[in-house]
Order: structure tokens, then sequence, then C-alpha cells
């Protein structure tokens, strides 16, 4: 104890020093030239709180032993008085208990103030199921939470030590084992079962018979923003062939392949609500990530390895924008494996829309073959049908990808 | 001197003219070069709690920059200089913090800062042996181990930073210096440090595998070794297993970078610049890094789970519940931990047949598990709880255990995870029931062992006051995270500023960076304490815990040999605690069942016919007296 107290003093005086130092420091600036001084202030100011900072820690610290003295001189008068000494195993107990309340309560604010802030509305037709699994996913873990951690504090409350008895000698119950390793078995089976279906369905790619047929998007990530492909009248995409990438054949769509011909180039994703969609995801330089969390997708874009999701959004954007009362709601795409620096704002904008909105939006978007591709490519520009694009593709998506 | 320490039995004759006319140790032999297991132990733990400090700083400083993303703090320029123009942290150094502080937390601290001291102390203690197997190999895993804690410090000051591809270091990021500034020399550094660390953690884990096999002493048979020598044997042999992949994916890696090769690249164009690369596969790293990987995660959580069975049921004055459950549950979870790690790649492309399969053995893998916490909860029911410091921090880890756990079932579950995958609901599960948990196992191994390693004990109190700020200051870190992964926040964000559905968390991560210094401010009670009573604690009575294992059986003063004279033998299991009948409750392994007639029970005599036979000779003789009493 005495030589804690020297500590917090050696750390005080020391703390105290360098704060005079700081003040001398300051004085010095007076006499520097004017640019320094701004620096020098700057510096100096920030040593002052630097100080106080590291001051009220060594205050804390000081707080802390008196209080452990006082402690120790009440437990040695106890001692002396004849009277029992402070009983720390009761303390610690009885705090448990505390805890263990507490703790309750707040795992209870958690859920009702933080809960409600997270898991949005699922906006997809497999989302609602994933929704469904999560929550009898959380009832269960719920309850076994609040039923093991409830026994594992009181049994520590309940069982705090005392000179006066013995424990009881339970090395083991067969029985008792075999019940719990059964019931985890049983649920975590069911669990599995479940979620076994569930993945295997959402990661089905084939269209069910009945329903139409999916539209193909293709969304290529690269450092540090996204790039949207979508298919022609044909409803087919090109083939890619990174080799074929330039400046501007972005994607390195390969002409040799007739239906790359009426692809189109388009910033921000517009989906049809209540139809199936198949988003083929490509990375080219690192791996990302297409997360979208409305619609519970996410699945990595690998470099070499086109993957896929299929889903289909249920709730269009001006619905949501009513439900959750923000009028500037958007349904976002966004970047979830670690990719570099800018891997923290790697955005896309999705909107869903009625079916009439979507088709009027794609009649407007552009071709992925623009003038400045063609005269790439040597193919004959024809100047009669589209005359009026002059805007060239690359700086309009610059803008919309707000990077 | 390691000559002395190899030989088992056969010394114990001799073995008290052995220490007289001792080696001469120089300061050199005995701190530096030490063959001795429990000098080595000291040296790991040293360096990882040193690590640990240095990794704790790096997530205060990216925590920082989470709670105040639009502030600026002058002090953090003058400390870190390019890193942080204008007292801003960069994105890209932002990264390099994620990344470094993941590998040194979960490798250098929880893996061989863990393991390595534990396991050294330890493992010959409790089984009776002179040293380890090999103390020559024992003391260049500790200097593998440092040099690589050097290499991967010193990232710190190349040009470009320290690695920041993330603790996983997926290719290409890793592979292409293009990619980031920390795939540049920080990355290279990264791989070297990787590898001298997997070579320390060989040669350590061959180590202890081999002196638990063949160092016991007599009586020692396997069931009767206590649960934390076998965490550290199967922990070990995970290790044994795992790590040599890391080393293969690690090389290939180096091959990628530095000889133009393409195992994990293909099809790449990085800032419009057409790559050559062709054929390769990313997720063939994946599934090598993983295949580590996940038996890493219990080569950290084993040990702790190991040192809490001690722990606690030397502290509840009970027998632990179910001793042959728990070991079996260990061998369950070891064997299915080779067989789990697709579940960290559900949603990376691979094909969704696979991730079925791993989602069924991870759901497999939370039996054992939760077998092990109910009887960790049997234990502590009707015990005689003693709240030393290491409990409390043992009855933290089952707490952190549980709650961690339990997150674990929606992650391991593969469709929730595609919504779950890579946000702070990961970060928060992880750092439960890994982190929280490991750590706090380690520390209650600290409190507990001091004694033994140091000769004193740790000031009770300020470990009071340790326990309940990190135990408080973890839950409300990580419980809040939790719903910031609900709700889509990816981890290994720079700023949630960009997003409006995510900056609306800004107080919450205001309140979690508070949180976190108040934890971090808590371990100065702990470093204080530790390095205090290192040289001016109390001194310990041999056995202060009154345990039954065998280290307490030796003297307080290392001795080369650890025991003077003959090894002890061991003659019962090590959880005979307040058995009815013996007036203590405690017995020790070394006391044979002949001394303790009155307490004996018929199990205890399965494989001694001789013994039982003499058990109940002994209770015909005695129960009319004792009904007479």
């Amino acid at each position: 104890m005495a030589f804690k107290k020297l500590i917090n003093f050696k750390a005080l005086s020391t703390s105290l020093a360098a704060l005079l130092f700081t003040g001398a420091a300051m004085a010095q600036t007076a006499t520097a030239t004017a640019p320094a001084a701004d620096a020098d202030a700057a510096s100096s100011a920030m040593w002052t709180s630097v100080g106080y900072y590291v001051l009220l820690f060594i205050l804390a610290a000081i707080v802390v032993g008196v209080v452990g003295k006082i402690l120790r001189v009440y437990d040695l008068t106890l001692q002396i008085q004849g009277k029992k000494p402070i009983n720390w195993n009761r303390v610690m107990g009885v705090l448990f208990l505390i805890f263990l309340v507490a703790g309750f309560y707040g795992a209870y604010w958690e859920f009702t103030n933080q809960g409600t802030m997270s898991l949005p509305r699922a906006a997809s037709v497999h989302g609602v199921d994933l929704d469904n699994m999560f929550f009898v996913t959380f009832g269960i873990t719920v309850i076994v939470f609040f039923i093991t951690q409830f026994l594992l504090f009181t049994f520590a409350f309940r069982y705090k030590g005392s000179d006066k008895r013995k424990a009881y000698f339970y090395p083991h119950n067969n029985t008792i084992e075999k019940v719990w390793t059964v019931i985890p078995a049983i649920v975590l089976t069911v669990l599995v079962i479940t979620g076994f279906f569930t993945w295997t369905k959402i990661e089905n790619s084939s269209d069910r018979p009945g329903e139409a047929k999916a539209i193909n998007i293709d969304i290529t990530g690269h450092q540090f923003a996204w790039e949207i492909r979508y298919p022609g009248a044909d409803g087919v995409l090109g083939a890619k062939d990174f080799k074929k990438v330039t400046g501007i054949n972005k994607l390195g769509v390969d002409y040799a392949d007739k239906n790359s011909f009426d692809d189109l180039t388009a910033d921000t994703i517009v989906l049809p609500v209540n139809r199936p969609v198949r988003l083929n995801i490509i990375a080219q330089d690192v791996i990302h990530s297409v997360y979208m969390p409305h619609f519970r997708v996410q699945v990595n874009a690998v470099p070499g390895l086109p993957t896929y999701f299929k889903f289909t959004p249920t709730i269009t954007t001006s619905a949501m924008k009513g439900e959750t009362g923000n009028p500037e709601f958007e349904y976002l795409l966004y970047c979830n494996k670690i990719c570099g620096g800018g891997h923290y704002n790697m955005q896309k904008v999705v909107r869903v829309v009625t079916d009439s909105e979507y088709q009027q939006w794609l009649a407007k978007q552009k071709p992925y073959l623009s003038d400045a591709l063609k005269k790439e490519l040597k193919m004959p520009v024809d100047t009669t049908p589209k005359p009026a694009v002059p805007a060239p593709a690359p700086a309009e998506k610059k803008l919309a990808l707000n990077y | 001197m390691s000559t002395i320490a190899v030989h088992g039995h056969e010394v114990a004759h001799h073995g008290h003219d052995d220490h007289e006319h001792h080696h001469h140790d120089t300061f050199i032999t005995k701190y530096i070069f030490s063959q001795d297991h429990k000098m080595i132990a000291k040296q790991f733990l040293i360096t990882g709690i040193t690590m640990a400090v240095i990794a704790m700083i790096l997530s205060i400083l990216f925590r920082i920059q989470l709670a105040y993303p639009e502030k600026t703090f002058p002090l953090l320029e003058t400390l870190l200089g390019r890193f942080a123009p204008g007292g801003k942290l960069s994105p890209d150094f932002y990264l390099s913090l994620v990344t470094i502080h993941g590998t040194i937390m979960v490798f250098f601290v929880l893996t061989a800062g863990l393991s390595g001291t534990f396991s050294n102390l330890l493992i010959p203690l409790q089984v009776g042996a002179r040293d380890m197997a090999s103390p020559f190999l024992n003391m260049l895993s500790y200097w593998f181990f440092f040099i690589a804690s050097v290499i991967m410090l010193s990232s710190f000051f190349v040009q470009k930073g320290p690695a920041s591809g993330g603790w996983t270091i997926y290719p290409p990021l890793s592979a292409l210096p293009k990619a980031m500034p920390g795939s540049g020399e920080g990355m290279t550094l990264w791989l070297i440090s990787m590898i001298c660390f997997v070579a320390s953690s060989l040669m350590g884990g061959i180590n202890y595998v081999s002196t638990v096999l063949n160092m016991r002493t007599k009586g020692m048979d396997l069931w009767k070794m206590p649960l934390t020598v076998w965490a550290f044997f199967l922990t070990a042999v995970l290790g044994v297993l795992a790590f040599p992949v890391l080393v293969a994916g690690v090389v290939l890696l180096i091959f990628d970078r530095s000889f133009g090769t393409s195992f994990y690249l293909s099809e790449i164009v990085v800032n419009g610049q057409v790559m050559p690369f062709e054929g390769g596969s990313p997720i063939l790293f994946q599934h090598l890094f993983w295949f580590l990987g996940h038996p890493e995660v219990y080569i950290v959580i084993m040990p702790a789970l190991g040192i809490s069975s001690e722990v606690i049921a030397t502290n509840s004055r009970k027998p632990i519940f179910g001793y042959h459950a728990m070991v079996y549950s260990l061998i369950g979870i070891s064997v299915l931990s080779f067989i789990v790690w697709g579940h960290h790649m559900f949603v990376t492309g691979m094909n969704p047949f696979l991730g079925g399969v791993f989602m069924i053995t991870t759901l497999i893998i939370a039996v054992p598990s939760a077998v092990k916490t109910f009887n960790y909860l049997a234990t502590l029911w009707r015990g005689n709880i003693r709240f030393t410091p290491a409990m409390l921090f043992a009855i933290g880890l089952v707490s952190f255990f549980i709650s961690g756990g339990l997150t674990g079932i929606f992650l391991g579950n593969a469709a929730l995870d595609i919504n779950l995958h890579d946000t702070y609901f990961v970060v928060a599960h992880f750092h439960l029931v890994m982190g929280s948990a490991a750590i706090f196992g380690m520390l209650s191994g600290v409190y507990h062992w001091f004694p033994k390693m140091f000769g004193r004990l740790m000031d009770e109190k300020l470990g009071y006051l340790h326990f309940w700020l990190t135990f408080i200051g973890a839950y409300l870190v990580f419980f809040p995270m939790h719903f910031m992964g609900l709700d889509g926040v990816p981890r290994r964000y720079y700023a949630f500023t960009e997003f409006k559905s995510m900056a609306r968390w800004l107080s919450v991560n205001t309140f979690i960076t508070w949180a976190a210094i108040m934890s971090a401010l808590a371990q100065v009670a702990f470093l204080y304490n530790f390095i205090h009573s290192i040289f001016w604690g109390k001194k310990t009575t041999q056995n202060p815990w009154n345990s039954n294992t065998l280290e307490w059986t030796a003297p307080v003063e290392h001795i080369h040999g650890n025991w003077p004279g003959e090894i002890p033998t061991v003659y019962r299991w090590p959880y005979d605690y307040s058995k009815p009948g013996h007036d203590e409750d405690f017995i020790p392994q070394t006391v044979p069942f002949s001394q303790t007639m009155s307490s004996n029970l018929p199990h205890d005599f399965e494989d001694n016919e001789a013994g039982l036979e003499a058990q109940s000779k002994w209770d015909l003789a005695n129960k009319p007296q004792e009904e007479v009493k």
C-alpha cells in the first residue's frame, strides 16, 4: 500500500512537472515568430489537455488507492475490536447478484431499444423465411441465455463460501449428463434441418416452375465502386473476358458474342417488384462483397470466380418510404468484404419500382456499346439513331459513385 | 543444464545430490536463454502481456476513430505522424490497426501467450516431470515467438505501414501490393513473422504432446490428469496438425506475391491494368487459412476452458462435475474442429452444398460446448465457493462463453449467416466467445498460478477491482454490437458517416468506445498488481489454494527438476475436494487411499481389487465404531 502511494506520488509529481514544462513551453511561444507561434500554441494546448486527462486518471488512481487504504484500515479496526473482518466472499457473491439483476435489465433494455433499431423489415421473399428462422433461433437462445446466466450468478451468490459448511461431493451423474447432451442435440438438430432446407432453397439457382424468368443483372466490383450491366431486349448478357478490359470497355465485354451488342449500362440498380432477379457478381481486382441487408442478400464478389444471388424483392422503395416514415429512404447495396482504403464507402442505390416504372426506366438506359467504345473497337459509328448522347458515360458514373 | 532436466524417474534416487552440486547459472542461461520450463513460461507470459497491451492500445486508437469520425486529435499526429495526418487516422492505417490488433490478439496473446505460458508451466508440474521432453526445443520455441513478435511490430516502422488486409489476409488484396499500401512490405513482414510464429508453435506443441504422453509420473494415468493438462494436450495436438496448413497457405501466398505464380490469383484487373494471373483461386487460400483458422479458435479457447475447470473446481471446493464428460467433450471439440472450417466461408462463393454440410458439422460442435457449460454450472451448484480473483475470472469466462456461444448458433446457420456475415454481429460474437472468454481464462490462470510462478501472492482487492471493471466493460463493449450487426453495419469500416442508416449508431459507437477505454484503464490495476507483486507481493505458502494437483507439492523456490528428491507418485484423480468422511476439504493427488480409509468410495477402486478388499476389511472393522460415535 505504501508503495502504491509512492508510485502515485511519483506519477503525480512527474505529471505536474510535465504540466509546468508545457507552461514554460507556452511562455516560450510568446517570443517565437508569428506562424510558428500558432503551431506551438496548438501543440501546447494539446499537451495541456493530454496533461489534464493524465491528471484525471492519476486522480482516479489515487482515489482507488485511498479507498483501498480506508477499507484496509476499517478491516483492521474491525479485527482489533474483535469483530469479524469484511467478508469479501459475501461482498463478491452479492455483487454477482447485483450484476445479474442489472445485467438482465440491461439486456432487456437493449432488446427493447436497440432491438427495434436493428433488423429492418425484410423486403424479399426469402428474407421473410430467414427472419422467421432468426426469430425461432432468437427465442431458443434467449431462453437458454437467461436461464444459464441466472443459474451461474445465483449459484455464485447462493453457494458463496463459508467456513461452516462443506461443499457437496457430487462428481458425476450419468443420467443428468445424458439429458443435457441429448436435449441440446435435439434442439440443434431441429435448427440444422430447418436451416439446411432454407439454405438450399435460397441457394437454388434454377427458376421455380410457374415463376417468371429471372432478370439477369451483372454487378462488377472494383476498388471502390460497382458497375452495373443490364441485358438488352434479348434478355441475355453478353460474354466477358478480363483481357479485353480497357479504359472505355471497363468490364471487358466481348463483342465476339452477339448478345453483347444490346447490353445496357446503368447508374443505379432498378428492380421491378415481385420479379425474381439474378445478380451475377464479379470482382475485378480484389474480393468484394455484395451486401443488401434489406433483402437479406449477401455473397462475395471473387476475382476469377463469378458468383450469383437470386432473390425476389417484395416492397417498392416508395412503399418502404411510407413504412419507415423516412422520405429519403433508399435500399442500399454496399461492400462487406475488406477491399482497401475506400472500403467504407462503396455503395450503390437499389430502387425497387413497379413493373411499368421499370420498363420506362429501362428504355432510358444507355447502351454499354458507346460511341467511344465503338471507335476503340474500330466498329462503324452509327450516327443516326441516338446522336443526342454526348455525355461521356464514365464521367456520369463517377458522379453517381460518390467516390 | 538440460541434461538433468530430461531424465524422468530414474533420477529419483539421487535427486537430492542432484540439486546440491548445482550447475552454475549465469544471468544469460537463467533469464534469457533459459531451458527451464518455468522460466520459459514466465518469458511467454511477460511477452504475451506486453503484446496484449500493445494490441489493446491499437484497439483504443481505432475505437476513437469510430466514436469521433469527424474530430481531429492533434495528439494522434504527434504519436503516429504520417499515419494520422492532421490528427485523424488515415483509412489505410485504420485497417492496419484492425489487422494488427486481430493478429496480435489471436496469435501472439491468446495462442502463444496463453498456451505458451500455461502449457509450459503446468504440463511438467502437473504430470510430474522434471522438465519438458526437449528443453532446448522449448527454448527455441520461445525465441522464435519473440522474433515473430519483433518482426510483427517492426512493420509499424516501414514506409507504407503494417499489413492491412484484415487478420485473415485474404488474397488478392494481400497479394497485390498495388491494391493497398499495407500489402507492400508490411504484408511481407506479416508473412515472415507468421512463419516464425508457426515454427515456434510447432516446437512448443510437439514438446507438450511428447511430455504429456511420455513423462507422466508414476500412477499418473491419463484419467488422473487434471483437465488443464487434457486441454493443453489436445490444444497442442490441434496446433501440430493445423498450423502447418497455414504455413502452406502462407508460402503459396509468398510465391504469388514475389515470384509471379497464380495460386490464388485469376482474372485480375487493377486500376484498369490487366494482370497476367490466370487459373488460381482466392477461395483456395480461404480453405487453407480456415483449415488452421477454425481449429485456431479452439486452440485459443480450450486452454482457457482447461484453466477454468481447474480453478472452478478448486475454488468451489467440489470435484468438477462430469470429469469424463469434460474430457470427452474436449476430445469431441478437437475432432470436430477440423471439419467445421467452411462456416467462415458460407457466402464466399463456395459451393452451397458444402455450405450445408459445414452447417451441420458446426452445429454439432455446439453440443460438447453446451455440455461443458452445464458441467460448470453443476460444479458451482452446492459448492463452497471461494471468490479469489482467479475464481471471479473463471466465472466471467463461463458467462462470456454462454453469451458468445449462443450467438454462434446464429452464425453457424448458413441461412442466417447470409445477413450476418462480416457484420458487427460477428465481431460481437467472437470477441465474447473467444476474445473475452479466452483472455479471462488467461487472467484467471495468472491470478491462480502467480504464486507458483513468482512465489508471491497478488493483491486480492486490486484483483477484484480489475475483474469487475473488465467484466462490466467487456459486456458494455460487445453486447450492443450485436444490434449494430443485425442492422447491417459491416465490420472493418473506417467510418459510418457515409451511410445514414449507420450514422444513427454513432451514439452507440461513442458509448462503446468509452466502455472500451474504461476496460483498458482497468488493466492498469492488473499491470500494477502484477509487477508490484512480483517484487513486493506477500510471500506464498506451498499450497495457497489448498489444491489437489501436483504442482503444489513442489517447493515454492524454483529448482531445476521441480522436486527435490523423488518425483511424487500419484494415487488418485485431482478432484477429491470436500470428500465426505475426510477431515479436510481436499485430498492431494499424492495421498494414497490407504491414508484416507474414512473417505474412500467403492468407485475409487475400479481397477484395484486388492485395495477394494483392504477397504472393505477396514469398513467392517470401523463401521460399528462410527455408529457408536
